[in-house]
């Protein structure tokens, strides 16, 4: 196994800043927030979610296993890292997200806070 | 593109992108089936002298789901993914939609000298990667000199 990728690193951009965004879904029911995100090719250990503020950032490493001296011929996936951040707002509870990553698929659930839950306003009859 | 690079704050790197990215469509047309771009799963191809590497970005799906053919030096993977929206009577609002559901299907041609025994397959992190042979006729040897 190998930490390469088939991936060439462009020059002008420290190797740093590059990164692929990865395609999201975010569905947002009563009690939260839902987000799926696809980074296939990233082992668990190399997935990297942090919130800090209201800002939650997913990045990961991709790792794949690469014979030796295998030259790339075709790449889509051509950058060895995925990231991207999102902005929560202010009835999110960042204390409670879970978080699930199966074969490269990553779901997060954020749910409200509890003061921010729906609640049905009983309309007393005077 | 399925997987977009992001490029804070750096435009002209982001031009330089696209031109790199329109000439690569361009020259990058090596049979009459090609590799379109930007299809699910996203793909990347190698080659070693003994082998064809084949790697499938297909994430969070079940092995048993996908389906890899060979024939006549045509490597097809075909598939389905599961749709993770809610359903419509669900009270809940979609806010993002952007990852694939559904069926798939890719095919990529594989050079002359694939040999269709020597295939193997694995799926791992949501990669599935295809390792194809290529016929012992076909790698370089050493022509030793009497």
């Amino acid at each position: 196994m190998s930490d390469n990728t088939n991936v060439t690193r462009k020059p002008e951009t420290p190797a740093s800043e590059m990164a692929l965004l990865p395609p999201v879904d975010v569905i947002e029911d009563a009690g939260g927030i839902t987000l799926y995100a696809d980074l296939p090719g990233v082992p668990k250990d190399k997935l990297n979610l942090q919130i800090e503020g209201d800002t939650l950032t997913i990045e990961g490493e991709v790792s794949l296993e690469v014979p030796e001296g295998m030259e790339s011929s075709h790449a889509e996936v051509n950058l060895p890292r995925y990231r991207r951040m999102f902005t929560l707002s202010k009835e999110l509870d960042a204390n409670k997200v879970a978080a699930e990553f199966n074969q490269g698929a990553l779901k997060l659930r954020i749910p409200k806070a509890e003061h921010a839950q729906p609640r049905k306003i009983e309309i007393a009859v005077m | 593109m399925f997987y977009r690079s992001v490029f804070p704050r750096d435009l002209l790197s982001e031009l330089d992108r696209l031109q790199r990215e329109m000439q690569q469509a361009y020259e990058f047309s090596p049979s009459i089936r090609g590799i379109a771009r930007g299809g699910f799963p996203a793909m990347n191809v190698g080659n070693t002298p003994r082998s064809v590497e084949i790697y499938a970005f297909a994430p969070g799906i079940d092995p048993a789901a996908i389906d890899v053919q060979l024939e006549k030096g045509v490597l097809t993977i075909t598939g389905e993914r599961a749709s993770l929206m809610p359903p419509k009577e669900a009270n809940a609002t979609v806010h993002i939609d952007e990852r694939f559901s559904g069926r798939f299907r890719r095919v990529v041609t594989l050079p002359d000298d694939a040999d269709p025994n020597g295939v193997s397959a694995k799926y791992r992190d949501g990669v599935l990667h295809v390792s194809v042979q290529r016929r012992q006729a076909a790698q370089p040897r050493r022509i030793s000199i009497e």
